[in-house]
C-alpha cells in the first residue's frame, strides 16, 4: 500500500513549545544590523519634529533572530507540510521556479516610477499575463491593480457605476446570492450601492423567479461566483445572466471558484461582463500567512474604457507604454498592483500552458468528486448534485445523534495531520465543511483524509468526549476567544502598562 | 511542466470510483452553451529550463539602474538574514490564520509585527496590514467618515499624487467631497475657510516633496473641527522624527516597503495603519490579539472579528480578506534586525547623502531647490530642462535620476524628486551630480 508522502497521517507537523516575543529575548546592546558608515562628510541636521529618544524596538543578535523566526514557523501548518483542503481558498502547491522567478533582481529592485524604456519586461510580464487572464475567462482587457479578490470586486463595482454614470443612469442596488462570500456585501457597501439578497433554491442554484422578481432599473448589476459557492455551476447561469442584461445591469464573476474551468468553460461565454480572478488561487501564488495576493479584473469591450489606469500598450514601434483609458475610473492602488504575485502567476501560466491549465481544472474537480464520494455517508451531502473543483458537507446529522460539530471535527482533523477545511461558510449550510482538495493532492493523499474524516464521524458516536477536546497534538489547544476580545492585548507594549 | 501528481492509474481508478467513463464526463452537465470548444488560444506548456529562460529573457528586457527615486518606494538594503527568514515556506505557503492552533507561528509573528509597528509610530494599536500606503489611505478615509458621519476629507496636495489619486477613484462612489489644501514654501497651508466640517485632515510626513510638516498645523485643523489628524509617514524616518502618535494623529499610515521589502516595481508592499486607542473597534482588516487555550497556555488568536467581511458582511468596517502578511511579517523581521539604532543610522546615512547631494546638485546653473523647507532623505529640485529629458538620458547612462513632478506639480515648472537611501555612495552620487551637468549643457 503507497503512503502518503509526509503529506497525511504523520502528525504533528506542528510543533515546537512556546516562544518567547522579540521583547522578551531582547538584551539592551545587542544588535543584528550591520550598515557601511557613512562616505559623506556629516553635517549637523537640523531638524524641527524631532524625535526625542530612542524608539522602543528590540535589540537582538543575528542568532536570536534567526532561532526566534524559524522556531516560529515551526508553529505553524502550510502547503509545503501537508494537504489543506480549505474551501474557496484553493490551497494548491505553489511551484518553487515561481518564486525563483519573482526574485529575479531585475524584476525585484525594480524601482516602480522606473520610465517605460527600461522597464520594458515588466510591461510585457503585464501584458503577458493579461493576454493569459483574458483568454481564459473570455475577457477583452485585464488591469493588475487590484492587489486581492476584494479589491477587484470594489474596482468591478466602481466600473458598474462609471458604465451607468456614463449612460446618465443613476442605479442604487447589486444583487448577490445569500451563498455569497463576505467579500462581496462588504464590497457592494464600499462602493455606494445596496446589497440585495437572492435566495438560493432547494438545489443550491440562484433561484431564478425570486431573481426575476428582484431585479429592477434599480439594479447596476449582480454578482456571482460560479461554481457557486456550493460548488455547484449554476445551470441556469445564461439565463441569470439575460435577465440582468435585460434590465440594464451588468454582470460580475467573483473568480474565486476559477480553478474549477479553464479551459472547461469561459465566464465570458456565460455571459460575465467583469471578472476578478484570484492569483492567489487559482494561478498558484503562495498566500503568504493571509496574502499578498492580486486580484485582476478583466473585463469586455465596452467597459475598457473605464478600467483603472495606466494600462501597458504597444505603440508603433512596438514599444510598451503606459496608456490611461480614456473615461478612467482612476487608481485603485498606488503603483502597478502586486506586481511580483503577477510574475509568479505569469510563470505558473506558461509552464502549464493552454492544455496544462484545463488539465488543472479537470483534476481539481475529478478530486473534489472523489473525495466526496469517499466521505459519503457520515456527512450529509445538501446539496448532492455533481460538484465542481470544491464540496459543502455537512455536520448536522452528526451534530443530532452525537452533539459533534462542525468545528469538533475540523479540529480532530488537525489532529491527525491535515488542514482543516472551510466551516460555517456558506452560511446557508447548516455545520458546513466546505472543502476543496484541489488538483495537487494525491489520490493516496485524499484516501487518508477521507480515513481520518470518517474515523472521526465514527469517534463521534464512541467517545464525544476526545473530539471536543481536540486538537491536543499540536502547538496549543482550542483558544479562548472570547477572553481575546475582552481583554484586548494586542502589542506587547500593553505589558507596561 | 506538470504539478499535478495524477497517474493515468490514479484517473482510471478515481473514475471508476466516482461512477464515470471519462474525464469529459466530470462536465457532462454544464450547459452545451458555455463549453469551451477544442484548445484554449495559449502557447501549450513548457519544461522548467525552457521556463527559466523565457523568465530570463523577459528579465533582461527591464535595465538594471542606480536608484534616486522614492516617492514612497525605496532602495535600502535587504539582507539575506531578513529575506530568508520571510521566505520560510511555512509563512510563504499558509493562509490567514483561521485555525489558530495550527497558526500560532504567523499569529505571533503578525503580533509582534503589531507591536513594532506601534513602537515607531507611537501609536497604541495597528492592524496585521492592508494592501498598500494608497489602500491604507482610503482604509483611514474610511475610518473618518465612519467614525465623524461626515463626508469631507481635507487633504493637503502634498499628499503623494498616487495616494490622492486612489483615494478620489473611491470617494466618488460613496458621495466623499475631497477639498485639497494648497502648498505654500513646500507645506501645507490649512485654508480655514475651506468647505468642512472635515470627518479628517490628512498630512503627508515628509511630505511628497520631502519636506518636514509641522504636525501641530495639521492636528489642530483635525481636532479643532472634530475631524481625525491621518498622517501618512515615510517609516524609514521614525528614528529621527518625532512619532506620530506623540504629535496627537490618530491615524497614522504608511507604505511598508522600505522595512525589510523588495522594490518589486511597487508591489507587493504592504500598509503599515495604526490607530489610537479609541478607534480600535474601526480598524479594517485581521487583528491578533492573545489569550490562553483549554491548558492555560498563551495562545495567539485573530480578535475582533466582529468587525470583519465574513461575519458583518454589508456592515463590516472593510472588505478587505486577503491583505499582506507576508510582507507584514518581513517589516517585522526587518525592524527587528536594525534594532532602534539600526533605524535612526538608516535615517541619519539617508538624510546625510539627500544634504550631501542637495548641496552639490544646486551649484549647476539652473538647478534650484524646489522649496525652502527643511528635508529628510527626499527632496524636490526644479530643473532648466524638462525632467522627463533628464530622467530618459540619465536612464541610458545607468541611472534612475529621479520622479518627475512636472504633471502632478506644474506650479512648481520642471520639478524632479530625488530619494536618497544608505545604500547611495558618495561615488554614485558625484557620478549622477556630474552627469546631470553634462545633461543639461546640451539639452
Ligand atoms: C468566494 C470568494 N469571493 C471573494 C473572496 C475574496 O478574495 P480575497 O481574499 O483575495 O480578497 C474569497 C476569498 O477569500 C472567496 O472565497
Amino acid at each position: 500500500m503507497p503512503k502518503p508522502g509526509g503529506s497525511a497521517a504523520s502528525s504533528p507537523l506542528v510543533g515546537g513549545s512556546e516562544e518567547p516575543t522579540l521583547k522578551e529575548i531582547s538584551i539592551p546592546g545587542r544588535r543584528a544590523w550591520s550598515l557601511t558608515p557613512l562616505d559623506v562628510p556629516e553635517i549637523e541636521l537640523d531638524l524641527p519634529e524631532k524625535s526625542e529618544g530612542r524608539v522602543a524596538l528590540p535589540e537582538v543578535s543575528e542568532h536570536d533572530l534567526v532561532m526566534h523566526y524559524t522556531r516560529l514557523s515551526h508553529r505553524n501548518f502550510a502547503v509545503d507540510l501537508g494537504a489543506y483542503p480549505l474551501g474557496s481558498c484553493t490551497m494548491k502547491y505553489n511551484p518553487k521556479v515561481c518564486d525563483w522567478a519573482a526574485e529575479h533582481p531585475a524584476f525585484r529592485d525594480l524601482h516602480p516610477a522606473t520610465p517605460e524604456s527600461s522597464a520594458q519586461g515588466a510591461l510585457a510580464v503585464l501584458l503577458e499575463a493579461e493576454r493569459f487572464l483574458c483568454e481564459i475567462t473570455g475577457m477583452d482587457r485585464a488591469t493588475f491593480q487590484p492587489p486581492a479578490g476584494a479589491s477587484g470586486e470594489l474596482t468591478g463595482l466602481l466600473l458598474m457605476r462609471a458604465y451607468h454614470e456614463d449612460k446618465g443612469e443613476e442605479r442604487s442596488k447589486i444583487l448577490i446570492p445569500d451563498a455569497a462570500h463576505g467579500t462581496n456585501p462588504a464590497s457592494v457597501t464600499l462602493g455606494g450601492y445596496e446589497a440585495v439578497e437572492v435566495p438560493s433554491n432547494d438545489r443550491g442554484m440562484v433561484d431564478v423567479e425570486a431573481l426575476r422578481g428582484l431585479v429592477d432599473d434599480q439594479v447596476a448589476g449582480l454578482m456571482l461566483t460560479n461554481p457557486n459557492t456550493l460548488g455547484l455551476f449554476e445551470e441556469n447561469i445564461v439565463e441569470i445572466a439575460d435577465i440582468v442584461h435585460e434590465a440594464g445591469g451588468l454582470v460580475y464573476y467573483d473568480g474565486a471558484n476559477l480553478n474549477a474551468i479553464m479551459g472547461v468553460a469561459k465566464p465570458g461565454s456565460m455571459g460575465f461582463d467583469i471578472v476578478h480572478s484570484n492569483l492567489h488561487k487559482t494561478f498558484a501564488t503562495p498566500h503568504g500567512g493571509g496574502g499578498p495576493g492580486a486580484g485582476p479584473v478583466a473585463v469586455h469591450d465596452v467597459l475598457v474604457p473605464f478600467l483603472p489606469g495606466p494600462l501597458p500598450e504597444a505603440d508603433e514601434e512596438g514599444v510598451l507604454r503606459w496608456v490611461m483609458p480614456a473615461k478612467s475610473i482612476g487608481r485603485v492602488h498606488g503603483k502597478h498592483g502586486n506586481f511580483g504575485v503577477v510574475l509568479r502567476a505569469l510563470t505558473y501560466m506558461k509552464a502549464l500552458g493552454g492544455d496544462g491549465l484545463r488539465r488543472v481544472s479537470e483534476r481539481a474537480v475529478l478530486n473534489a468528486r472523489y473525495l466526496e464520494e469517499l466521505i459519503r455517508g457520515p456527512y450529509d451531502l445538501p446539496y448532492d448534485s455533481p460538484c465542481m473543483h470544491e464540496f459543502v458537507a455537512s455536520a448536522k446529522t452528526l451534530k443530532k445523534s452525537t452533539g459533534i460539530r462542525a468545528m469538533d471535527i475540523v479540529k480532530a482533523l488537525m489532529d491527525e495531520g491535515f488542514h482543516a477545511p472551510t466551516v460555517y461558510f456558506p452560511l446557508i449550510v447548516d455545520e458546513a465543511l466546505m472543502m476543496e482538495p484541489t488538483e495537487t493532492q494525491s489520490m493516496q493523499t485524499m484516501d487518508a483524509l477521507a480515513n481520518a474524516l470518517l474515523s472521526i464521524a465514527d469517534r463521534a458516536a464512541t467517545e464525544p468526549d476526545a473530539l471536543h477536546a481536540a486538537p491536543v497534538n499540536t502547538p496549543v489547544g482550542r483558544p479562548d476567544e472570547a477572553s481575546a476580545a475582552r481583554h484586548l492585548r494586542v502589542t506587547w507594549r500593553s505589558d507596561d502598562d | 511542466m506538470d504539478f499535478t501528481p495524477h497517474t493515468s492509474a490514479d484517473i482510471g481508478e478515481m473514475l471508476s470510483r466516482v461512477g464515470l467513463a471519462s474525464i469529459a464526463d466530470l462536465f457532462g452537465h454544464l450547459p452545451e452553451r458555455v463549453r469551451v470548444v477544442g484548445d484554449l488560444d495559449l502557447p501549450a506548456g513548457i519544461s522548467e529550463p525552457e521556463l527559466v529562460a523565457a523568465i530570463t529573457a523577459l528579465a533582461e528586457r527591464n535595465d538594471d539602474l542606480v536608484c534616486f527615486a522614492g516617492g514612497g518606494h525605496y532602495d535600502h538594503y535587504l539582507p539575506p538574514t531578513v529575506r530568508s527568514l520571510n521566505m520560510r515556506t511555512e509563512f510563504v505557503t499558509s493562509y490567514t490564520p483561521y485555525q489558530p492552533e495550527v497558526s500560532q507561528g504567523v499569529l505571533q509573528a503578525l503580533f509582534e509585527y503589531q507591536s513594532m509597528v506601534c513602537a515607531i509610530t507611537g501609536m497604541d494599536v495597528a492592524n496585521a496590514s492592508v494592501y498598500d500606503g494608497a489602500g491604507a489611505a482610503l482604509e483611514a478615509v474610511n475610518v473618518a467618515v465612519a467614525a465623524t458621519h461626515r463626508n469631507v476629507i481635507w487633504v493637503s496636495e502634498a499628499v503623494g499624487p498616487q495616494v490622492r489619486q486612489t483615494i478620489a477613484t473611491f470617494a466618488h462612489a460613496r458621495g466623499i467631497a475631497i477639498v485639497e489644501h494648497p502648498i505654500v514654501a513646500g507645506v501645507t497651508h490649512w485654508n480655514p475657510d475651506a468647505v468642512g466640517p472635515p470627518a479628517a485632515v490628512v498630512v503627508a510626513q515628509p511630505n511628497y516633496l520631502g519636506a518636514i510638516e509641522s504636525y501641530g498645523s495639521a492636528v489642530e485643523a483635525a481636532h479643532t473641527r472634530g475631524a481625525l489628524a491621518i498622517a501618512v509617514v515615510d517609516p524609514m524616518t521614525l528614528g529621527l522624527l518625532r512619532a506620530p502618535g506623540e504629535a496627537g494623529v490618530d491615524i497614522a499610515i504608511a507604505e511598508g516597503q522600505p522595512l525589510g521589502g523588495p522594490l518589486t516595481f511597487g508591489g507587493p508592499g504592504v500598509g503599515l495603519f495604526a490607530v489610537t486607542e479609541g478607534l480600535v473597534r474601526r480598524l479594517p482588516g485581521r487583528l491578533v490579539g492573545t489569550t490562553t487555550d483549554d491548558n492555560g497556555r498563551l495562545a495567539y488568536v485573530l480578535t475582533l472579528r466582529a468587525r470583519e467581511q465574513d461575519i458583518r458582511r454589508e456592515k463590516a468596517s472593510s472588505n478587505i480578506c486577503t491583505n499582506q502578511s507576508l510582507n507584514a511579517i518581513g517589516v517585522a523581521i526587518q525592524l527587528a534586525w536594525l534594532g532602534p539604532d539600526g533605524l535612526t543610522e538608516v535615517g541619519r546615512q539617508s538624510a546625510q547623502k539627500a544634504r550631501y547631494m542637495a548641496a552639490r546638485l544646486t551649484t549647476i546653473d539652473g538647478v534650484e531647490l524646489a522649496h525652502p523647507a527643511a528635508y529628510v532623505r527626499e527632496f524636490a529640485i526644479t530643473l532648466p530642462v524638462a525632467p522627463a529629458v533628464v530622467i530618459d538620458a540619465m536612464a541610458k547612462e545607468g541611472i534612475l535620476a529621479g520622479i518627475d513632478l512636472s504633471a502632478d506639480y506644474p506650479e512648481l515648472g520642471n520639478g524632479l524628486l530625488i530619494a536618497l537611501t544608505e545604500q547611495r555612495t558618495k561615488e554614485e552620487i558625484d557620478a549622477y551630480i556630474a552627469l546631470l551637468r553634462e545633461v543639461i549643457a546640451h539639452a
